[in-house]
């Protein structure tokens, strides 16, 4: 019956590009939080009025910030060739995706870090100041644990648009589901190889966005 | 105990400049219960903040057992918080810690060992009265429980002053009445000195010995709480001590009663402390040929003891009240007599 509908569809390369792009998702998403909270922090924390209040650091993160997330990203991968080709040592294959989608996807996930900590109630940091509390308590005993929903949900959103970018990714021969669709399906006209992939994409998006709502909610005490 | 000099604080912003203190000089002694009031703007915000430092005066010291915390190091004022606990009109809790995470933060950052903390952290919490709650979030307590978590934290690490900032304006009269009564017997059990703030005339009323009025910065008046209540000087804390007693503003009613005639007088008492508790009135009417018609009377209990005031109309011969006028006085009751005014 699905042999049927999808004549074309190889479910052994199937699952071995739903494998690449899970590898890719799960690394560029780690690589993405701990370069978007460190970014995400050195933007609240150097603003005015806050912690580290300092004027040029601020201007300069901000700057960076904003150009890489202006830059599209299927040029990103393309600027990003000879520092991927340093770092990798290749152009080709999942691997070599992942300097571009975390330069691409930090950024972006870096505002959404700054948003979360701006919500954070201004009078419990003036409380833990009053305690005595070090800026590092301030900011891994208070800012990081109040925002946390925000911040999960900010990594869901995140999480879905590095799928999106992984599937361009593919176009460029880096592996997984988008790869599959365009070589095996939209070159050779199967286009139920596209179609099937399709599926796959959008199931895993929607894993994704379950497991972000969940945790988010549970975690939420407000 | 805690000796203010010449505090200032003025705000600069590109278009103007505030004085939000502006020359404050206090004293506060250990163990008392020391209220400041004010409206809102006048400053009183800005000067619980700057006595721990969580804004820097402009100029003026502060000295808490003659420490001066204006020109201590970032690293050291850290430590010297910890002797200072803190309420907060919002409470200031996290709402992703439990209410036992909440209190034991404060020992988390002063370094205190795991197995310590929750010694301390369940005797604090039957101390406040939210035994059993410890595993709930500060989102599924009242208000009032919140304060009590918050000032819980407060004492935390057994600190010498509690800083209070409007601790009661979040909260309906009787639950502030339960926090304050809280605040009390934690000053008398710890021997805790409170600083507290706040523009509810009857918070001073009630829990405060000694009471600071301050308008735009200046602390406009400064003495025990009886005495500015019995006799308010300036006109912002006349305005205050109005708002507390509402016999104050009926005045009106007490006109019709007055007149010039000489065989009647109407009258006005002031009690304070001890004599609150005399039968002065039954006292006269059986001493003097006199006859006594109460209009109108309150009494305000303090920290401080009761003080009262009480209107009558006394009729009878001129001499004896005159006589009778004269025992009230020297039984040490302050006595206005009310002239009809044209
Ligand atoms: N960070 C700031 N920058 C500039 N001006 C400020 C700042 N904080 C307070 N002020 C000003 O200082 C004055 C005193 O403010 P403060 O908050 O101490 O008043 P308050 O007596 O606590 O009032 P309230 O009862 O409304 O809390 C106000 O005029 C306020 O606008
Ligand atoms: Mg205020």
């Amino acid at each position: 019956m699905l042999n049927d509908l999808f004549p074309n569809v190889k479910m052994d390369d199937m699952w071995e590009a739903t494998r690449e792009t899970f590898y890719m998702i799960s690394i560029s998403v780690i690589g993405t939080i701990i370069f978007g909270v460190l970014l995400g922090l050195l933007l609240f924390l150097t603003a005015q009025g806050n912690l580290w209040q300092n004027r040029w650091i601020n201007g300069f993160v901000a700057t960076i910030v904003n150009v890489f997330r202006a830059i599209p990203f299927i040029i990103l991968i393309l600027l990003l060739f000879p520092f991927t080709d340093f770092l990798i040592g290749t152009i080709r294959g999942w691997e070599a995706a992942l300097p571009a989608l975390i330069i691409g996807a930090a950024p972006f996930y870096a505002r959404l870090v700054e948003i979360a900590l701006k919500e954070v109630d201004k009078g419990v940091i003036e409380a833990a100041k009053a305690m005595g509390a070090t800026g590092r308590t301030i900011i891994f005993k208070v800012l990081l644990p109040e925002s946390m929903p925000a911040l999960i949900s900010g990594i869901t959103v995140t999480a879905i648009a590095l799928i999106g970018y992984i599937a361009i990714a593919g176009l460029i021969g880096a592996g997984g589901l988008g790869d599959l669709a365009y070589m095996q399906g939209f070159q050779r006209r199967d286009f139920d190889v596209v179609f099937a992939c399709t599926i796959f994409i959008v199931v895993i998006v929607f894993i994704f966005q379950f497991i972000g709502d969940i945790l988010s909610k549970t975690i939420d005490k407000r | 105990m805690i000796e203010i000099k010449q505090l200032t604080k003025l705000y600069k912003t590109k278009h103007q400049q505030v004085q939000a203190v502006d020359d404050i000089s206090l004293n506060i002694n250990k163990g008392e219960i020391f209220g400041v009031v004010g409206y809102s703007g006048a400053g009183k915000s800005t000067f619980i903040r700057l006595i721990n430092r969580l804004e820097e005066p402009t100029s003026g010291t502060i000295k808490i057992n003659d420490k001066d915390i204006t020109t201590m190091a970032q690293s050291k004022l850290r430590k010297e918080r910890q002797k200072f606990g803190m309420i907060f009109q919002h409470f200031n809790l996290l709402w992703s810690r439990t209410i036992y995470d909440n209190i034991a933060f404060p020992l988390e950052i002063a370094g205190v060992p795991k197995n310590k903390r929750k010694e301390k952290v369940l005797e604090l919490i039957n101390l406040v009265g939210l035994s059993g709650r410890e595993k709930a979030y500060p989102s599924q307590l009242s208000g009032g429980q919140k304060q009590r978590v918050g000032i819980a934290r407060a004492l935390a690490n057994d600190p010498d002053v509690l800083l209070c900032d409007e601790a009661t304006s979040a909260l309906d009269p009787e639950t502030t009445d339960d926090i304050l009564d809280l605040l009390v017997s934690i000053n008398k059990k710890l021997g805790l000195t409170i600083i507290l703030i706040t523009h509810e005339m009857h918070v001073i009323q009630k829990i405060c010995h000694r009471v600071a009025v301050m308008e735009k910065g200046k602390v406009v008046e400064t003495g025990n709480v009886l005495e500015v209540f019995v006799k308010p000087q300036s006109k912002t804390t006349k305005r205050f001590v109005q708002q507390l007693n509402p016999l104050e503003q009926q005045q009106e009613a007490i006109q019709s009663f007055i007149n010039s005639r000489d065989d009647s007088e109407v009258i006005k008492l002031h009690f304070i402390g001890n004599s609150t508790r005399r039968a002065l009135i039954s006292e006269i009417s059986k001493k003097y040929d006199v006859d006594i018609n109460i209009l109108q009377g309150s009494i305000s209990p303090t920290q401080e003891g009761a003080y009262g005031t009480l209107f009558f109309e006394i009729n009878g011969q001129k001499d004896v009240i005159h006589d009778a006028i004269k025992y009230i006085q020297a039984s040490g009751v302050e006595v206005e007599v009310l002239k009809h005014v044209e």
